[in-house]
């Protein structure tokens, strides 16, 4: 065996160019410099969190307390901490983006084109599949059962099992900065161009393994959600006395389960061309790259509303709660969730109307996308409703929520222009789209997960976030946005390709100046909200919410203290209607105290999911690289885990009665002492979480 | 404590986990019914190569059927063996029914993989042109989930012997009940999709 093979057998396709610090060093260009510099920081990042970890001895906290636990309220924060890593990530690409762009005018600007292709694959897949998905499955373990008072999901291992698959398939997007290269082919991944023949790198194949440990996360997560809510609420926690929020989980469970084995399927069918040699999507012998554009669509557009229906969720949580009333036209917000879940699966082709097909299906596909904009409608129209009469406190969950209404409007104007296939047909494949689904996904995806970031955090963490900040973030944000993609729909009318390394019209420089200052103020906003954390830390002494209301609230989450004891419910509640919260401290009859508390198993914890998610990542990473030994290891060990797990059998603990007693006691002392705060002073250090609940 | 006293409210440990179950083979399903829809599209996309017709020995195909459905035979028989026996530590039956059912259900993996080196030999390998290659993802997937079925029967085997029929194992046995012939019914939508509709292609 010569030195070359053994190599190879070892560690695969991996040589010294495959590291980004090699490649700077060989040919320092300003392109490849930035690529070694992202791969620096995330090499330096990790080693410092290590290092941090270790000299603070808290390695076994950190596994006791978080990896290894099963509670959804923690899973929930390790989501969300994902979210917020791969938000920063995305959103630099994206400001570099722009920013080449903006100088790239009759000049090649200072990233080189490969790298431009890496940066909107990455910008894409992230944002996507690694931003708002993790973001979604967050709120929902935190909220979801909370909010139809159940202490669980209905699999808290399948759930720590999802958490670790999407925290591997993030790793393996990390290691793709620092060793090898990224897709070049788009979030959408399409072949021919990702196949072997055109991408003979890793690029795809990092994308193809990532994308898919995902999807397989969401798909797992989405049937949790589902038999969470279908079987675990409380007695008399109708259907239709769901908080809205639990409809819109319930709704995008149901998408989850029938809507990403499409995209599993795209993704392994594209991984057969390209390990075996199949010819599903290739040029020849056969292969029918149609067959992708739609397996991948009919993933595709649901997914749309997998990441916009949590979000309408949020904010009919938040403006009922911040408009002081009951939500308006409930009945017709859960029908139109439920039809907007069905219409969604019936539009996948105006994804693509120009790739062929006849004029007739493009007439059908562009008439259904037309009606999902009925029950859309119907929702602004229930949201502005709530607010009609109601005391509105602007609140920064509430801004949100504003400004998502308007803006989100305006991107559905320019939906209802892109659902005609003669008008799509001329703005296709230009900056029109992105300025198009950028109006649709930064205020129907990212202002409702930040709303409700806002919203919940003091129930999460028992203080609330600086209000100053929040609203500085926010307008940072809403300008930020409209600054970026107003000038691209201008540009796309003009004619200007999307994914343009290089751009060939003076006349565009100023619109690409503009959108590269918006893009800055995104970057700002960001930092706001890091600064935000930072300050709401520091102060949270003077803005802690103990009791656990600080927003006169609706819920059953709201009647818990903050941060929820880890049992959630000492016993479970009762319902009788919609808010019944908030009806109860009406009738000042807010938090009876039971008659008696009584033991209560939890779930032990288990260090199943943590190995079943480093097994994946290793066996994905192997199959990038061709390491044979590391992917047939991390597939067996997966298995192995799995199995190994089915033979435990004392998988819960329980919590004796006493202990529940004195947790209850310490908060029900805490009620005693507070003291009522009016809606008026709620943002003041006044506020301990006690609402007033005038009668 | 047992499973149900888990101060859950509206349903217990067991039903949760058959409709959990019910809910994963929707997706299952998804994913062979696009597999399926992929198949039809790419029927004629023989590229030159051989044909359906070509290929296809109807005998061994209905032998393998033979061999699925009598395993869904006997995977009943195994299920009727656990719902009557009355003795917890009574495994016998059990264990001997779930026996025979792995056998069947390795005898048809082994047949199809014999199949698949025929037409191997016969030059029909799945980068000769798109139709081989939706055949080759088809029917090895649903091959696949059979040896998975079969391993994971063999490891509640092995429960029964170690902890008797306790709740979690049963909860197993139940869930891999519809495992198994939801694998029969997919198994029937292959035979008569791609096997007999190759008869006359």
């Amino acid at each position: 065996m010569t030195d070359a093979h053994a190599w190879h057998v070892l560690f695969g396709n991996i040589d010294a160019h495959s590291w980004a610090f090699v490649r700077a060093w060989d040919n320092p260009t300003v392109s490849e410099v930035i690529a070694a510099v992202a791969a620096a920081i995330v090499v330096i990042a990790a080693a410092a969190l290590g290092a941090l970890t270790t000299a603070l001895g808290k390695w076994r906290y950190l596994w006791m307390e978080w990896f290894t636990s099963l509670d959804p309220k923690k899973i929930a924060i390790m989501y969300v901490l994902i979210a917020f890593v791969m938000l920063f990530r995305a959103v630099i690409e994206g400001v570099l983006m722009r920013a080449q762009q903006a100088v790239a005018v009759n000049s090649p600007g200072f990233v080189s084109p490969e790298h431009f292709a890496q940066l909107f694959s990455t910008h894409g897949t992230i944002m996507v599949f690694f931003m708002a998905m993790p973001f979604i499955a967050g709120l929902f373990n935190y909220i979801v059962p909370l909010q139809i008072g159940a202490r669980d999901v209905a699999f808290p291992l399948l759930n720590s099992i999802s958490l670790w698959l999407t925290a591997g398939a993030a790793a393996l997007l990390m290691a793709s900065l620092v060793v090898g290269k990224f897709s070049t082919g788009g979030w959408t991944g399409y072949p021919p161009y990702t196949e072997l023949g055109f991408s003979p790198g890793v690029g795809p194949d990092y994308w193809i393994w990532a994308v898919t440990l995902g999807s397989i996360g969401s798909n797992l997560t989405g049937l949790n959600v589902f038999v969470t809510i279908y079987k675990m609420r409380a007695p008399g926690m109708h259907l239709m006395r769901m908080p809205l929020f639990c409809w819109t989980a319930l709704c995008t469970a149901i998408l989850m389960i029938f809507a990403m084995p499409p995209l599993t399927v795209a993704t392994a069918l594209l991984a057969l061309d390209r390990y075996l040699g199949y010819h599903f999507f290739t040029n020849d012998l056969g292969g029918n790259m149609m067959n992708y554009a739609n397996l991948f669509w009919l993933f595709g557009h649901p997914e749309v509303y997998i990441l916009i229906l949590p979000a309408f969720g949020v904010y009919s949580e938040v403006v009922s709660t911040f408009s002081s009333k009951a939500l308006y036209g409930y009945t017709s917000l859960a029908v139109a969730t439920g039809a907007i879940a069905v219409l969604s699966f019936t539009v996948w082709v105006h994804h693509f109307f120009t790739m062929g097909q006849s004029a007739d299906i493009n007439g059908a596909f562009g008439i259904a996308t037309m009606a999902i904009a009925v029950p859309t409608g119907v929702k602004i129209y229930d949201w502005i409703w709530t607010m009609f009469c109601g005391e509105v406190r602007f609140s920064v969950p509430m801004l949100y929520s504003l400004a998502f209404m308007v803006t989100f409007v305006l991107g559905g104007f320019s939906g209802i222009i892109l659902a005609m296939p003669p008008l799509d047909f001329q703005v296709h494949n230009t900056v029109f789209i992105v300025a198009h689904f950028h109006n649709m996904l930064i205020p129907g995806v990212l202002y409702g997960l930040l709303a409700g970031y806002h919203f919940w955090f003091p129930k999460a963490f028992g203080f609330r976030l600086n209000e100053r900040w929040g609203r500085i973030a926010w307008a940072c944000w809403v300008a930020g946005f409209f600054l970026t993609f107003m000038p691209l729909y201008v540009l796309g009318l003009s004619g200007m390709v999307r994914r343009a390394q290089e751009v060939f019209e003076p006349a565009f420089r100023p619109w690409l100046f503009v959108s590269f200052g918006g893009a800055s103020l995104l970057l700002c906003a960001l930092v706001a909200l890091l600064v935000q954390l930072w300050v709401s830390i520091r102060e949270r002494a003077d803005n802690q919410v103990f009791v656990g209301d600080p927003w006169d609230g609706r819920g059953l989450e709201w009647s818990l203290s903050a941060p929820p004891p880890e049992y959630a419910y000492a016993v479970v509640p009762v319902v009788h209607g919609r808010d019944t919260f908030f009806e109860a401290k009406r009738n000042l009859n807010a938090r009876p105290p039971p008659e008696r508390y009584a033991d209560i198993a939890l779930p032990r914890n288990s260090a199943a999911g943590v190995l079943i998610g480093i097994s994946a990542a290793a066996a994905a990473f192997g199959l990038v690289w061709h390491i044979w030994w590391l992917a047939i290891l991390g597939f067996t060990a997966i298995w192995a885990a799995v199995i190994g797990r089915s033979f435990a059998r004392a998988v819960y603990r329980i919590v004796p009665a006493a202990a529940v007693e004195r947790t209850e006691a310490r908060w029900r002392h805490a009620i005693g002492d507070a003291l009522p705060v009016s809606r008026a002073c709620e943002t003041t250090s006044a506020n301990r979480g006690l609402a007033r609940a005038p009668s | 404590m047992s499973a149900d006293e888990l101060g859950h409210v509206g349903s217990t440990l067991g039903e949760r986990a058959v409709f959990g179950f019910w809910v994963f083979l929707m997706s299952d399903a998804v994913i062979f019914a696009l597999l399926f829809a992929t198949y039809g599209s790419l029927l004629d996309a023989t590229a030159g190569g051989p044909t359906p017709a070509a290929l296809f020995r109807i005998g061994d195909s209905l032998i393998e059927t033979w061999l699925l459905l009598s395993s869904s035979f006997t995977f009943g028989m195994a299920s009727i063996a656990m719902k009557y026996g009355n003795a917890r530590e009574n495994v016998g039956p059990l264990l001997a029914w779930s026996a025979v059912t792995v056998v069947l259900g390795l005898s048809f993996t082994g047949m199809e993989l014999h199949d698949a080196l025929t037409l191997f030999q016969q030059g029909a390998y799945p980068s000769r042109s798109g139709y081989l290659s939706v055949l080759f993802a088809l029917v090895p997937f649903h091959g696949l989930h059979v040896v998975g079925g079969s391993i994971w029967l063999i490891v509640v085997m092995v429960q029964l012997l170690t902890f008797g029929r306790d709740v979690r194992v049963n909860m197993n046995m139940l869930r891999l009940g519809l495992f198994w012939h939801f694998l029969g019914i997919v198994w029937v939508a292959i035979f008569s999709v791609v096997y007999l509709q190759g008869l006359i292609r």
